[in-house]
């Protein structure tokens, strides 16, 4: 079922274009990488889906709906730029995040009780935030991101200022909240952090989508057919029928291209010329790709 | 919806009432009156018996200035010279010493006071109005006028004023009372807005700096966000206030009563002032006052009062709200005090130029009607008595008044609570207010 529906978003700030054009769909239960560059959109559009700010035009649906004001209720939001109420104690800042969610008193504190337990906060519930670590605090924020058990949970550079520890136990609880049915979306410019945890990506450049489709078919599709050879020679000083080959101290690097051969019908024509170190496909990683793609367009 | 609002209402107002400083604030700044006016009363009354009457010698060079002795000061006539009246000052055995050389009378000139301690000024000022008095006596005489005949002529006139036409029968009224009741209650709206409204300001951008805003405003409209801080810190000062009119009223009434059946009737006048300042004392005083005090409309005024302490918060609350909205620090927030400041401050100065010296002139009458003078222009009006329908048009302007700022400031504070690290201007703030969408 598709979640949440955005067709042909614009929004500019004066003369800055900020959407341009921007379509998505989001899959229930995904988690979902919004990708790109700092500027290129992304914060412009969360905004939008949370309605803190309006598109100029376009239109968005979520659960089949078009957005309104109550679907607040529906959505937990992370924001990149995030804090508390420093001198208000953990229970009732939650509380207080939860009621203006929508959700009724004690409903509330059932759960903010079962999600203090679970993130082991639960003897600090009567402290105040600014008697915490920063460590705790941000877990406290997750809380209060995810405590009216929202269908669709925006999360903006989630593991920006998370130490590792923290970063690790987020994850975890990004993941069973997918397993629970929730659908996530992750927003980041450090691609190479949610490459693994994320079902589908769009990459967003200068205001438009770039690509977007499931990690694995985006990756299989920019595949080059390429390995990445490591050999050590029968001679030291043989010559080698391969371009731009890396002479190391006592073996050698290239790259060959498949050209139309299975892998092993390649690898045993390597084997006949040396001992084989290492023979490894070459993979773009998501990172490269959006370069490639950015050059692409250009080009065009 | 408006359960949203109440939501932010409740928080903003249990995050300030619960706060220590809060509870200290409440409860000592009430305080502060009644013990200044009861250890006053204090050492009044403990100085007051032990204190015995100053003796000062006079030199008088004319032989014509006796002064009269009173329960301050005793004069007494040595006949000594100036020299050794001067010696009876330093051994202490005098206060001080009046020294009268040989006056002309058109033009008195050269009168000393020897002291060995500098002396008040109400000592000085006595001692002066003893000598005028003398000296008028004199030249009453020289003119072949005796200052008996003429003293006997004197009459005390004090006149009454009565307000006609008021329903219910003519009202007495006094411009003192109203005075006080004006100017306490204009100078009580006037603090009352720039301190809650500075909280307004700082609660804003303590929302803003923490970065908690973009997740409130994910979850609430930004007008109600500000719409809820407003009226929560609105409750918190009426809240203050209420306790405070409480503890003064018991507190006061306790300093006042203890001290009161202490102290005899003669005692408080003469605390008063200088003697002689009250001509009549006594019972009838009481139950003029009592007469004026009832005299002022305590329906009109208690109702106006509340009225223009929350229009006028309201107000001047949804400015201070959008200048939070606008900066990053309190510091920044300076650039944009003009605008709430010069009005307010123009309804302050009013006040006392015009308002309370004539509550009915023209500039008074404007100063109570434009809403950014009138929450604190018209309380200096009221105690006089407006018409009903001046009021209307007052309380009606400030009502439209408050829904324009509301309004305007709504626009900006939406806008502005998510720019950060930008140096806003006038110019930015215009274009922010004329953003349609």
């Amino acid at each position: 079922m598709e979640l949440l529906h955005v067709r042909s978003l614009n929004k500019s700030y004066g003369a800055h274009q900020a959407l341009k054009d921007f379509d998505l769909s989001v899959e229930q239960g995904l988690i979902f990488g919004l990708l790109g560059p700092n500027g290129a959109g992304k914060t412009t559009f969360i905004r939008i889906v949370n309605q803190i700010i309006e598109q100029d035009s376009g239109d968005i649906r979520i659960k089949g709906e078009p957005l309104r004001m109550r679907h607040v209720r529906d959505i937990g939001y992370l924001p990149e730029e995030r804090g508390l109420y420093k001198a208000m104690k953990v229970t009732e800042q939650l509380l207080y995040f939860a009621q203006i969610k929508g959700l009724k008193k004690q409903e509330a504190l059932l759960r903010i009780n079962r999600w203090l337990d679970k993130l082991d906060l639960t003897r600090w519930k009567e402290n105040k935030i600014q008697d915490l670590s920063k460590g705790m605090a941000q877990k406290v924020q997750f809380i209060a991101t995810v405590i009216h058990q929202p269908d669709l949970l925006i999360l903006d550079e989630p593991f920006s200022g998370f130490d590792p520890v923290n970063a690790e136990i987020i994850k975890n609880e990004i993941l069973e909240l997918k397993r629970l049915g929730t659908t996530i979306i992750l927003s980041t410019h450090r691609m190479e952090s949610v490459e693994l945890l994320c079902d589908q990506i769009a990459l967003i450049n200068r205001a438009r989508k770039v690509l977007d489709g499931p990690v694995k078919t985006i990756k299989d599709e920019a595949k080059t057919n390429r390995f990445l050879v490591k050999l050590i020679p029968e001679t030291p000083t043989m010559s080698l029928p391969w371009e731009d080959v890396v002479r190391r101290e006592g073996w050698v690097e290239f790259t060959v291209e498949l050209q139309g051969r299975q892998p092993n019908s390649l690898l045993r024509e390597l084997m006949e010329q040396g001992e084989i170190l290492g023979f490894e496909e070459i993979i773009p990683s998501i990172e490269e790709i959006f370069i490639q793609k950015i050059n692409e367009s250009h080009a065009g | 919806m408006p359960g949203k609002i109440l939501l932010v209402i409740k928080r903003e107002y249990l995050a300030r009432v619960k706060k220590r400083s809060f509870l200290l604030a409440t409860l000592i700044t009430p305080l502060i009156f009644p013990t200044i006016l009861g250890l006053f009363l204090w050492i009044a009354l403990t100085d007051l018996p032990t204190e015995s009457r100053r003796f000062i010698e006079v030199v008088d060079e004319n032989n014509a200035y006796f002064l009269e002795s009173n329960e301050m000061y005793a004069f007494s006539y040595e006949g000594l010279d100036r020299e050794a009246a001067k010696v009876l000052v330093e051994e202490g055995q005098r206060f001080g010493l009046l020294y009268i050389p040989r006056l002309d009378l058109e033009n008195p000139k050269g009168i000393v006071f020897y002291c060995e301690e500098t002396p008040s000024l109400t000592t000085i000022a006595s001692l002066e109005a003893a000598l005028e008095q003398k000296i008028e006596e004199l030249r009453l005489f020289n003119s072949g006028i005796d200052p008996a005949v003429l003293s006997a002529l004197k009459t005390d006139v004090s006149v009454q004023s009565v307000i006609v036409g008021e329903p219910g029968g003519d009202r007495v009224s006094h411009a003192v009372v109203n005075y006080a009741v004006g100017f306490i209650a204009g100078i009580l709206i006037y603090t009352f807005i720039f301190v809650y409204g500075n909280q307004i300001m700082q609660g804003v951008i303590e929302e803003k700096s923490s970065r908690i805003i973009e997740i409130l405003v994910s979850s609430l409209k930004p007008f109600q966000l500000m719409m809820g801080k407003i009226l929560g810190i609105g409750a918190v000062g009426l809240t203050q206030f209420l306790i405070w009119i409480v503890l003064i009223g018991a507190v006061s009434s306790l300093v006042m009563g203890y001290f009161g059946m202490k102290m005899p009737q003669q005692q408080l006048m003469e605390m008063s002032g200088q003697p002689g300042v009250f001509p009549d004392t006594g019972q009838q005083d009481v139950g003029e006052m009592l007469q004026l005090l009832q005299g002022i409309d305590f329906l009109q005024l208690t109702l106006a009062f509340l009225i223009y302490f929350v229009g006028g918060y309201l107000l001047y609350g949804a400015f201070f709200a959008a200048i939070g909205a606008a900066v990053d620090s309190p510091s920044d927030a300076q650039q944009f005090m003009f605008p709430v400041t010069i009005p307010l401050l123009i309804a302050y100065m009013g006040l006392f130029i015009f308002v309370l010296d004539d509550p009915n002139s023209r500039v008074s009458y404007w100063l109570s009607i434009i809403p950014f003078t009138s929450p604190v222009a018209m309380m200096g009006r009221v105690s006089f008595g407006v018409p009903w329908h001046q009021l209307a048009l007052s309380i009606a302007l400030l009502v439209a008044g408050f829904l324009v700022t509301t309004w305007m400031a709504g626009k900006i504070y939406r806008i502005g609570i998510l720019v950060h690290g930008t140096k806003v201007g006038y110019k930015v703030l215009w274009k922010w207010l004329t953003d349609n969408n």
